[in-house]
């Protein structure tokens, strides 16, 4: 089953042509990583599945994003509840100058549940999901901003699951951690996907490689190649990825 | 040679920011100096609660305008910090590049506009509005209260925007990502980010409000008599000062200067809350 279906998708910056003709299909319940250089477009293309972009004015977009099938560009598109479905995890880890608990519940509070028992039960099972409850089961009430990065990444997960999307957008989301915190989102990923569908952009090759079930190589604002992840780092068939794998441009 | 030469101008700018301390000081030192014989005399409790203000009568009660500046400042709060924070919240997170375009340099020509040109807006203006809408004379405690607030608006807006800018740009993001509206993201997570700036905005606001003269006096009735309600005329303490300072003599002379050392002593707590407030922001 495919989740995301992107056709013929060009996104200009002003002048600047970001996002060249993508098309690209992505399946549910699997991780997929987006790689390439700097500025070659990933996360451009990652902010466009949950319309980010729109904070943007000089952002054009043509073509369509299709998720389940219906086009999330098309004008009657409600972009609060696509952002429900699709939630997001930020580079730097990024939670709400307020506690624990408060980050959590933001989501469900702004779509409307109130009861504490109801916000509890929410809480509980997104930060146990998020694998990091028994480590802040006891600090629900500390300011969020006060936990290492680490925390504060799995935290921001927390409450990405909090809302009960389908799709979790990843932006390089371990390039500020530690190793330690690292292997702990990484598992923690892979834990995920059975329940929900994982975009994830990365530097790391090594992390594609363990992680992703299927790489797509992006290379100025164009997919070079898409592939299971496996056949991508054992035999690329562009030589251009062959290239960028083995480190002699990035 | 380049030694001494920087040796030269590193005193060249201690003693440009020599000059600022200096004016400081000598502003303190003339205004108590001057000011608390006039306080002895007449007696601090006297003066600062005396409700009656008759110098021909030599009876020094400055309460009236103590009420009175307490009075107008928290009448143009009222009306100028919401606008202001609202106007803050619009221009820092939801306008259009456009419009901001627009709507920056405006308030900036609002920060600029002399405040005898508002007086001259709240004579023509509000006061008679005030007058055929609630009746009296129109100068009044309203009508000052209404042109301190425009006049405070450019001061609440231009700090409590830059303090909502000077946050993270993954509190709004991270809110919108949640599936929450540009409003919740911005009154739900960035305002309350952002409430010692904002909170600073607001007492440099009344600092600005608590100083005006010309403006207030050209609008507020003037009367040296206890406030009664807020359509009916005022005097605030810096009126009393420029109003009276032009013909006074001896001990109405040093009771005006008086008048100004409660007025600093306003000011000094307002500057000792908005440096508490900001350095919290920086921790």
């Amino acid at each position: 089953m495919n989740k995301f279906e992107i056709r013929n998708l060009n996104l200009h910056y002003g002048d600047f042509h970001a996002l060249k003709n993508i098309k690209l299909d992505i399946g549910e319940h699997r991780i997929t990583a987006f790689i390439g250089p700097s500025g070659c477009g990933k996360s451009t293309l990652l902010r466009t599945l949950d319309r980010m972009n729109d904070l943007n004015e000089d952002c054009r977009i043509e073509g369509k994003v299709l998720l389940d099938g219906e086009d999330i560009y098309s004008r009657k598109t409600d972009v609060d509840y696509l952002r429900r479905k699709v939630g997001m995890v930020f580079q730097k880890p990024s939670p709400f100058p307020m506690s624990v608990y408060d980050n959590v519940a933001y989501g469900p509070r702004t779509h409307g549940i109130r009861k504490k028992e109801k916000l509890n039960e929410i809480v509980e099972k997104a930060l146990r999901d998020a694998a990091i409850w028994d480590e802040l089961k006891d600090r629900l009430t500390n300011r969020a901003t006060g936990l290492s990065g680490g925390q504060q990444q799995r935290l921001c997960i927390a409450r990405a699951l909090a809302v009960n999307p389908d799709v979790i957008l990843m932006d390089e989301p371990t390039s500020a951690l530690d190793p330690i915190s690292t292997a702990k989102i990484e598992e923690l990923m892979i834990k995920l996907k059975k329940d929900y569908t994982i975009i994830t952009v990365t530097h790391n090759m090594q992390q594609a490689r363990r992680i992703s079930d299927k790489t797509a190589f992006f290379l100025s604002g164009q997919v070079i190649e898409y592939e299971d992840t496996e056949k991508l780092f054992e035999s690329p068939s562009d030589k251009r990825t062959a290239e960028y794998i083995s480190g002699v441009f990035g | 040679m380049t030694k001494i030469r920087e040796k030269a101008m590193h005193a060249v700018f201690l003693f440009s920011a020599c000059i600022a301390i200096f004016g400081v000081l000598m502003i303190c030192i003339f205004l108590f100096a001057e000011g608390i014989p006039a306080l002895r005399e007449i007696g601090v409790f006297k003066f600062v609660f005396g409700k009656v203000w008759n110098p021909s009568a030599d009876e020094y009660g400055v309460l009236p305008m103590i009420l009175g500046s307490i009075y107008v400042t928290a009448g143009a709060l009222v009306i100028g910090v919401p606008v202001g924070i609202l106007t803050s919240v619009y221009l820092a997170m939801l306008c259009p590049v456009k419009l901001y375009r627009i709507i920056r340099p405006l308030i900036d020509i609002l920060a600029g506009v002399p405040s005898v040109i508002l007086g001259l807006f709240g004579i023509t203006v509000v006061v008679p509005a005030v007058r055929s809408i609630f009746g009296g004379w129109g100068s009044s405690i309203l009508a000052a209260s209404v042109v301190l607030s425009i006049m405070i608006l450019p001061t609440v807006i231009s700090v409590a925007e830059s303090s909502l800018r000077a946050l993270p740009t993954s509190y709004f993001e991270g809110a919108l990502a949640l599936g929450a509206t540009r409003e919740r993201g911005a009154f739900s997570v960035m305002l309350p980010a952002a409430s010692s700036g904002v909170a600073a905005a607001v007492v440099l606001g009344t600092g600005r409000a608590i100083g005006e003269t010309m403006a207030v006096i050209m609008v507020a009735g003037n009367q040296s008599v206890m406030p009664s309600s807020i359509i009916k005329g005022v005097r605030t303490l810096t009126a009393n000062i420029a109003i009276e300072m032009g013909y006074a003599a001896g001990l109405h002379r040093d009771a005006l200067v008086a008048t100004g050392v409660v007025l600093f002593v306003f000011i000094l707590l307002l500057n000792l809350l908005f440096s508490a407030l900001t350095r919290r922001r920086e921790r």
